[in-house]
Formats: C-alpha cells, structure tokens, sequence
C-alpha cells in the first residue's frame, strides 16, 4: 500500500448526496479478478452514455479534473455494497482523497486499505470547497495528513479529525495483517480459550 | 469488584471477541465464521499468496458461488467469460487453500445469506463475516453479522481476526402487531423510510419490540437484511425460543447434550435491562401498510396507497434536486399514485426475500392466478435446499401454472451480474433490496417490495395492494 503524508493536487467536484458504490463502480465491472483496471469504468453510468461515449458535462470528462487526486462530494458517500472495487476504481483513476460530510462505514474502512484517505468536513465546508475546486487548475488544494489540515487555494487550512491508528498506518503505509500478526500469541490463547468454554461450537467441512 | 454495567447484546457479543485492545480503543476482534463468495475473494486469496500465508482456520470458513451463476440449468456451464473465470478461480483458491465449499451442482449452494443459516454454518452469538454488506442478514440469529472489504476477506483468511473499533448502539423497536397484508419487509422498508439511507451510520441496531418478537426467522432474517441500507454496520434481534427453535436440527449445528449447553450461553445474550442504547426509534407496527419504494434508494419509500411525493415540497435544494432526478431516472410524477403503475418484470427472491417463507406467501397470493400478458415473472429460490422444500410443498407447480419462470438458485436479478437483467427502461417490482440507477442492470427501474406484493404485481401487471386481493 502506498503512504499517504501530503498531497497537493486538483480536486473535483461531485455536489451529489448518497453516492452508492453501485455507482462509482457498477456491478458488471466486478468480475475482474484483479485489483487494478478499474479506474476507466469510474462512474461509469455518470461518466459515458448508452454508446459508451463519454458524456461531456460530467466533471471528470472536463480539464482539469481528468487528473484530479481530490474528490469532494455531499452527505453519505459510499453507500451501499461492500465492494472494494469502488476504492480500487477511485484509486486506480487517480484519486487519494475524498472529502465528504460524512461516509458510510464499509466504504469509509475500505478507503484506508487502499492507502485512500477519507476526510469528514461540515457540508458547509464541503461546499466552500467545492466552490474553491470550480475554480479550476490554479486552484489546487493541498490535504496534509501529518498536520491534519485541508489547506484551501487561498491558503486558509481547515482542521480535521482522524481516528490516530488509521492515521498511522496511513502516513507510514503499513498494511493491517503484519501489524495484527504481532498478536499472533494472544490470538493462539484466545482459540484455546474458546474451544474450552465453547466446546459445543463444531468446525465446518463439506462432505 | 465493581458492578457491571447493563450491557446491550451488541456489547455482550462484542466482549466475548475480543482478543486484544489496543490504546486507542481498536480491538482485535475475533471472528467464528467467514463467508466467502467469488466476486470478493479473489484479490484477498491473491495477497494470501503473494505473502506466503495460509488460512489460518479453514474449519471456520465455508465458501459458495452465488453473485455470478446464471440460474438456468448450471450442467450446461457458464457461457460468460468473465463470470466463468471468477467462478474457476474460487474453485481453485478453495482447493489450494484447503477452504470448504459448497460446488454449483450441491444442493446446498445458493446465495451465501440464505446457506449460512440454513446450515446452521451460522449461529447466535457468534461474530461472521463475509465481503458483502448483506452479511447484516445473520445478526436476525442474535450474533454480530457485518460486512467486509475485501482487504479484511484477507485479513480474516490470514489472521481470524479483524481491527475494529465498537459501533454505537441503537434501538429500532416495533411495538404492537402487524397488520393484515404486511410482513417483515414492510416492517424494514418502512423503518429506513423513517430513519433514512444514514439513520443508522456508525451504529449497529438491535431490532425489538412486539412485532419483531413475532416475526418467524425468515422474517427476521428479511429485517436484519436491510440494516444495512440503512446504514448501520449491522442489524441483530436477540435470541429467543423461535432462534433456538430454528437452529435445532440444521446440519452443521450443535446436537443434543452440546446443543443444550449452547443454547444455555446463548440465553443470557439479550440485552439486560436498563441497558444504554445511544440512539432509540420507536414505530408501531399498526402504522405500516404494504410499502413500494418509488426512488433510486431504499428510503425513497410509501405505502402502496400513497403517492408519488413532490420535490417542490422539499425546503433543502440538494434533495429537491436528487428527488427530481430521481423522478426523471424512475419515469414517474409528482402526486402520482404508486398502485396502477404498470411493471414489466417482477423479480422473487434475493437474500432478502429467497426463503422458503418468502416463496410461500407469493405462492399464496398467486394460486390460481395467471402471470398478466407482457409481464416476465420469476422466481429464483435463495438455494438448492430451499428450491427442493418449494417443490415438495409444490409451490414450483403454482408459480410454473401462473406463468412464473422457476429457476436455479443465486443472485440473478438482485444485481444482474449473471444474465438475468432488466433492460433499459424497464421497470421491476422486485423483492431484493436495492433500488439504486442501473443495480438490475443499466437503465432499469426497480421498485422495492415485499414477496406478496411482487406476487400481486404479477398476476394484475400493475403495482397493486395485495390486501384488494384477498
Ligand atoms: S442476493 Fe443481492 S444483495 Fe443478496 S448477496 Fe446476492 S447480490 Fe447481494
């Protein structure tokens, strides 16, 4: 997983509530059995027409959001399926960053996992924001998670929270199963526990 | 020793996993059972590989193809390229990783919800797990059920365990008894009606209260479903005798003298009394009527005798916006009214709604009846083992006189990965449980609702309120 620490780039602005992972990435794009790939069927109901044209209003067929790094988007973003293929397709079209007012759970958890940072901010901020990523390629905002600031084109920086684990890992990169594994032993003592005081609980295998 | 506080089920089944918490409150949570499907697993086998891992307790894990397989007779293969390799891949990571399976032609495959409970692989009090937000479905058993990415597929696979922080508790309680004409679907429909695509984010909610207590397990299970298009991490109902009832008996549970000691743990799970819940809803149930969602999420919902709402009478111009937008997607107007809308396809089954109970109550009001000209109607059983109870009861027989398709297990029509898709344009009254543009396949209208209702929608080609059918 790459580190996240700053970035400075163009963001883009999605001013729609409830953006479900249905579309950011449809489900007839999951059949992939790989990560990477997913980044030109981003949005892809918004994105292209019925031919597969791209459909010249939406904001990321305009310059200069073809390269935006920052996603700035309404209420609940991510709703809907598990499926990390909507990070993966975030990721692989470009995108570190989405800013919203708030997320859904999977979603949100998913975004770390893939080295995406997620920043809750007021809807009212949210709006100045995009407002600031209308102005377009000169006015590039800069997210510095160190700091825990979004620094807006004008140079006012905006505070964030961040759960300190996932910032953690984030800054440094580092991937969930080799820090879990660090507590291999106290995993091995709980399984021991539980077969004792849960004896009745039978394993699986398929005859 | 200090007092203990009163604990929520949530919290007594959180406890009870965890293996390690660490300064900032994340735990190391482990988790009893791991589904695994083929459209969210193959990345996660692949890292397995790449860093030399094993699955740490294939005993604990089950895998079955559900999302992809075309629901026609599956000897004949899958034609679909695409879908046939992430079908092959899932058999050649559960073969190299010692994962048990449940193969296509089993009588035991079906969509991983519907298989869990139904071999009793899931049980109360347990953490599960799965890459698919539907997971929610199994907390109707009493356990703590949610969704996964596929980076945590992974981390389940490699370590048993999860990182989590606790979710926020939150009580839906449904006071009093369900009218006539209603069922467990228009109990969940109309509490995201009321609560909202978000009303449950960062919570998982415990379902209560007298209409819930009544509900049988498939009703149950219908509810805990949909938590998550409400947008809790998880729904649970706290185990009771219809749980115990249910769970004796199924293949992979505990048997006799075992079982006893079980259902003895799982006894003292429910919620103590005066137990804190950061969030409480409270319904009556004598309130609902057959719901029919007319938007592009589940919380755009009324009852069938209502109307189409208007977007002028919505004060914040973001919603007003998407509601238009909405209208224009769904091909309805303001003030409109749901019934007499005419359908081209109705599709019955689902995670939500592919139970035996589910298929029952559609066989109930379609009996005698014939699928309307036009209309393509069909049924796909939640699995081989609920399709084989369909048939000894008869109902494929009911279903295939109307003019219903009856069809092999899976996902079908939920998400339309496998062939079974609307096609632009066309409008579904459908017992699944998303409504989002384009989830039935692109341009599709889908219109939530529950199992009688479909059957309802079918025989008049219209949506109807199945209690003028009586
Ligand atoms: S039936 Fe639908 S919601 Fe349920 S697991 Fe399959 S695709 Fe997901």
């Amino acid at each position: 997983m790459d580190k996240f620490t700053t970035l400075t780039a163009v963001a883009a602005p999605l001013p729609i509530a409830n953006v479900d992972t249905d579309k950011i990435i449809p489900a007839r794009f999951l059949k992939t059995i790989k990560r990477t790939g997913l980044g030109v069927h981003l949005f892809d109901t918004l994105r292209y027409d019925s031919e597969g044209r791209e459909r010249p209003e939406f904001v990321l067929n305009t310059e200069p959001y073809r390269k935006a790094q920052v996603l700035i988007a309404h209420e609940n973003f991510g709703c809907g399926s598990s499926r990390e293929h909507a990070p993966w397709a975030l990721l692989d079209f470009g995108i570190r960053c989405v800013i919203a007012p708030d997320f859904a759970d999977i979603f949100h958890n998913n975004c770390f996992k893939n080295g995406i940072l997620p920043v809750r901010l007021p809807r009212a901020v949210c709006d100045q924001l995009m407002e600031d990523a209308r102005l377009g390629g000169n006015a590039r905002v800069t997210v510095d998670l160190e700091r825990q600031v979004v620094v807006r084109p004008n140079g006012e920086e905006i505070h964030f929270e961040i759960d300190p684990f996932r910032k953690h890992l984030l800054l440094n990169g580092l991937d969930d199963i080799g820090q879990t594994l660090q507590y291999a032993p106290k995993i091995d003592t709980y399984e021991s526990r539980q077969r004792e005081e849960k004896s009745w609980l039978p394993g699986i295998t398929v005859a | 020793m200090t007092e203990t506080k009163p604990r929520t089920l949530f919290d007594k089944v959180w406890d009870a996993h965890v293996v390690e918490q660490l300064p900032d409150g994340t735990c190391v949570l482990y988790i009893d059972r791991h589904l695994v499907h083929e459209v969210t697993s193959p990345q996660a086998f692949e890292g397995l590989r790449l860093a030399g891992r094993k699955v740490r307790r294939p005993d604990a894990t089950i895998a079955v193809v559900d999302h992809n397989i075309p629901t026609s007779d599956r000897r004949l293969g899958i034609a679909e390229e695409e879908s046939r390799i992430q079908v092959e891949t899932l058999e050649r990571n559960v073969a190299a990783f010692g994962v048990p399976y449940f193969p296509v032609l089993d009588a035991r495959q079906g969509i991983v919800h519907i298989v869990g409970p139904e071999q009793g692989i899931s049980l109360p009090g347990m953490t599960i797990v799965c890459g698919d937000s539907h997971t929610s479905t199994h907390g109707a058993l009493g356990s703590l059920a949610f969704g996964i990415g596929t980076s945590e597929v992974e981390h389940v696979l490699a370590t048993q365990t999860l990182l989590q922080k606790p979710a926020k508790n939150m009580l839906v309680r449904v006071d009093g008894t369900l009218p006539f004409g209603c069922s467990a679907k228009d109990i969940v429909l109309a509490i995201i009606g009321k609560i909202g695509t978000a009303g449950g984010t960062g919570h998982v909610i415990e379902y209560a209260g007298e209409a819930i207590r009544a509900l049988d397990m498939a009703g149950r299970m219908s509810v805990c479903n949909m938590s998550i298009e409400a947008g809790a991490r998880a729904g649970m109902i706290a185990p009771d005798q219809t749980t115990f009832d249910y769970v004796r008996g199924k293949p992979y549970a505990p048997k006799g003298e075992a079982l006893e000691r079980a259902i003895a743990y799982w006894a003292t799970l429910p919620s103590d009394a005066g137990a804190q819940y950061d969030k409480t809803v409270v319904l009556n149930a004598a309130d609902i009527a057959p719901m029919v969602t007319w938007g592009t999420n589940p919380e755009a919902v009324v009852p069938v005798t209502g109307v189409v709402p208007d977007p002028a009478a919505e004060p914040d111009e973001a919603k007003r916006a998407q509601m238009q937008r909405m209208l224009e997607y769904m091909d309805l107007t303001a003030g409109q009214k749901l019934a007499g809308v005419p359908v081209d396809v109705v599709f019955i089954g689902s995670c939500t709604n592919g139970r035996i109970e589910d298929l029952r109550m559609a066989a109930a009001v379609t009996r005698g009846r014939k699928v309307a000209d036009g209309v393509r109607a069909m049924v796909v059983p939640g699995s081989g083992i609920v399709k084989q109870l369909a048939e000894a009861e008869g109902l494929d027989k009911v279903f295939l006189e109307a003019g219903f398709e009856w069809r092999e297990p899976g996902c079908s029509m939920c998400l339309g990965m496998n062939p079974d898709k609307l096609t632009p344009g066309q409008r579904c009254a459908s017992t699944s449980n998303r409504n989002f543009e384009g989830r039935q396949g692109p341009g599709g209208r889908t219109h939530l609702l529950s199992p009688a209702m479909a059957a309802a929608a079918a025989v008049t080609g219209r949506l109807t309120d199945v209690r003028d059918m009586a």
